[in-house]
């Protein structure tokens, strides 16, 4: 193991499955000349030239469409959205045509395509530019969806969502990029099944459900809370779609009280779905009402103080918490 | 690999009919409740594809919008697949789990049926583009109704489709209408062609009731898209005789211009000028008719027959299986 950045181990992703498989290929604003608004795809165009890795016009419908045709004849693209708030005007072709094209098609027409980017609220990009859209694709059956928050997590879920036979949308956490972490070295293949939470922090006393940017978080707080006689177990999804289930009821089954910390916003976001099911389907292992911590229900302020607010945070996460253990 | 320009004209005729008493059984069927949904008809624009079609090959791409069932009819899944797939049959060409307004055919290389105005022309230019990619020399039939080119989607595609030089023939069936808004109301252009010239993409314009000057044309375009891989934007002049879909009664247009149109018939066109030719008889053009008759008929008794899929199967088809490389 070494330690690398979330966005380098993006990049051996792509690096590693473009090299792997012919049929791979990286298309998308400023991924080739530019090597990625985000710097993910540095490198790739001078290894793998322009046919591989393809720049576009601003076009989000017209290029994720064209990802969607050439995957019907068989090639696997990797179409990346500059941030996934911008996927919102191809929100047709990702909703409305791939994950679609199966059924249709009695099965004739599957769509192994990526979509990938930068998802969720960064710092003050205000309203147009801070949109976390897991919930709104998690909504479409047919697609599949990954929220990883770590470099391990990042490489090893992209390297399976290419390599999957439908579309999966990798939504990379735009304020993690520059994080760190352990990571196999590039030698060592690493798949990370789509579909498996990972206990991020063993405890005993609460479970935080939390994915993405959320993670980090949630650590943090459980840190703050050990000090407290708290013991937080830290439940990372890692893939929204398919959802881990098992996963989910074997934590609250030991703890007895969740907290569920989303980046999205509350009316149908992703903790409405994990709280329903934990209510339905493990009703007596609770001692508390599930709690959500999300976004406030407001278009995103651009002012420092009132961003913070709107977001979940340490404090509301920790009160949270306290409220579910009664402490 | 079959020259185009050897495509038998009969041939070519006897599917125009085909297409032609096939929809008509689908409409009797239709009023008869057979048919659920929307149900779009293409009487009366049968030599655009059957023309299209004609002029390229068997592994070439095809697409298209909702009124697809002459596109899947001319490029070869059967009567009978298109009529069960019309009653939601498993038989059906995609076991009735898409209906009218969403035919595919892997095998024929029609790559659907797509019933959001537009959104199925950047997948052209994906088709495209795999063949591109691939280094074949296969070109994409993109066809698309007047309704289309006003939509964001056809800009980006048309764009896109110029920028990279892709092997695609953007096929627009003008036909006067899409639902109740005339072309006039629609478009801010003079001609629908002049959209080409904006992507600098060659455009001409077609005849479509006319079956050898959509083949001719299209068998040019292509063998030149071959030779150097470039897109060509045909606006071709079409009809529909009915409505836009089973409920409309059409009101929006007079009978007058129905009837000029009607006069004008691709098939009666076709047939007059190989009968004028020598290479059709009266009798032979009977034997075609009453063999599409036919066809039409026994495909509408194997949709009665055809069983659906168990219910349980919905869950089958939200995500391939396997996760192959
Ligand atoms: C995005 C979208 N908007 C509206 C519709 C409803 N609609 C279906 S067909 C149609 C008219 C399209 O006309 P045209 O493209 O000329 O095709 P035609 O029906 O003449 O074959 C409309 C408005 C739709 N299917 N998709
Ligand atoms: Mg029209």
């Amino acid at each position: 193991m070494r330690e690398i950045t979330y966005r380098q181990a993006l990049n051996e992703a792509l690096a590693e499955e473009l090299a792997r498989d012919p049929n791979v290929f990286l298309m998308g604003e400023e991924v080739a000349e530019y090597h990625g608004a985000y710097k993910v795809s540095q490198g790739l165009l001078e290894r793998f030239g322009p046919k591989r890795i393809i720049d576009t016009p601003i076009s989000e419908n017209g290029f994720a469409g064209l990802g969607i045709g050439a995957a019907m004849t068989g090639l696997r693209p990797i179409i990346e959205f500059m941030t996934f708030s911008f996927s919102l005007v191809a929100f047709d072709q990702v909703v409305n045509n791939a994950p679609n094209m199966f059924m249709m098609s009695g099965g004739q027409f599957n769509i192994p395509i990526t979509f990938r980017g930068p998802n969720g609220p960064a710092h003050q990009l205000g309203a147009t530019h801070s949109h976390a859209t897991e919930c709104l694709f998690a909504n479409a059956p047919g697609l599949k969806v990954c929220t990883p928050a770590t470099p391990r997590d990042a490489k090893g879920l992209l390297k399976t969502a290419v390599r999957d036979d439908n579309p999966v949308l990798v939504l990379e956490a735009e304020l993690l990029y520059s994080s760190k972490g352990m990571v196999e070295p590039p030698d060592e293949e690493l798949l990370i099944p789509l579909g498996q939470a990972e206990v991020k922090r063993e405890g005993s006393d609460v479970s935080i459900i939390c994915y993405a940017q959320t993670v980090p978080l949630a650590l943090t707080v459980a840190a703050q809370l050990e000090e407290e006689d708290i013991s937080a177990e830290i439940v990372d999804l890692r893939s929204i779609k398919p959802l881990d289930e098992e996963a989910i009821y074997k934590s609250v089954s030991k703890t007895h009280r969740v907290v569920i910390v989303e980046q999205d916003r509350p009316f149908c976001g992703v903790g409405a779905e994990v709280c329903y099911r934990i209510q339905k389907n493990i009703f007596d292992e609770l001692d508390a009402p599930v709690i959500r911590v999300s976004q406030e229900d407001v278009p995103m302020p651009y002012n420092e103080k009132l961003e913070k607010f709107v977001l979940p945070n340490a404090d509301k996460l920790m009160s949270a918490v306290k409220k579910v253990c009664y402490a | 690999m079959h020259r185009p320009e050897q495509r038998d004209e009969v041939e070519m005729l006897a599917m125009m009919l085909l297409i032609r008493r096939f929809e008509e059984r689908a409409s009797q069927q239709y009023q008869a409740q057979k048919i659920g949904g929307f149900c779009h008809l293409y009487i009366g624009q049968e030599a655009v594809v059957v023309g299209a079609v004609a002029a390229v090959r068997e592994d070439d791409y095809i697409i298209t919008a909702y009124r697809d069932h002459g596109h899947a009819l001319a490029r070869g899944t059967s009567a009978n697949a298109c009529m069960a797939e019309l009653f939601g049959k498993a038989t059906g060409c995609t076991q009735g789990l898409g209906g009218s307004m969403h035919f595919f055919d892997k095998k024929h290389h029609m790559y659907g049926g797509h019933a959001i105005v537009g959104a199925h022309v950047p997948l052209a230019a994906g088709l495209a583009f795999a063949s591109k990619y691939r280094e074949e020399d296969r070109v994409t039939l993109c066809f698309f109704g007047d309704g289309a080119i006003n939509q964001g989607s056809f800009h980006e595609a048309l764009n896109l489709i110029a920028l990279y030089k892709l092997p695609v023939i953007l096929i627009c069936e003008n036909n006067l209408f899409a639902m109740g808004t005339s072309v006039k109301r629609s478009t801010s252009l003079k001609q629908i062609v002049d959209r080409a010239e904006g992507y600098d993409i060659p455009g001409d314009i077609v005849d479509g009731m006319n079956f050898r000057e959509v083949r001719d044309k299209v068998a040019e375009v292509a063998a030149s898209i071959r030779k150097d891989s470039h897109p060509a934007f045909l606006e071709v002049r079409t009809y529909r005789y009915r409505g836009h879909s089973m409920s409309d009664p059409a009101s929006y247009r007079t009978k007058d211009e129905l009837e000029k149109y009607r006069l004008d018939d691709p098939i009666i066109r076709l047939r007059a000028q190989l009968t004028r030719e020598g290479k059709l008889t009266n009798e032979q053009f009977d034997a075609l008719d009453k063999k599409a008759k036919q066809a039409a008929l026994e495909s509408v008794k194997f949709a009665e027959q055809s069983p659906e899929l168990p219910v349980e199967d919905v869950y089958k088809y939200s995500y391939a299986e396997g996760n192959k490389s």
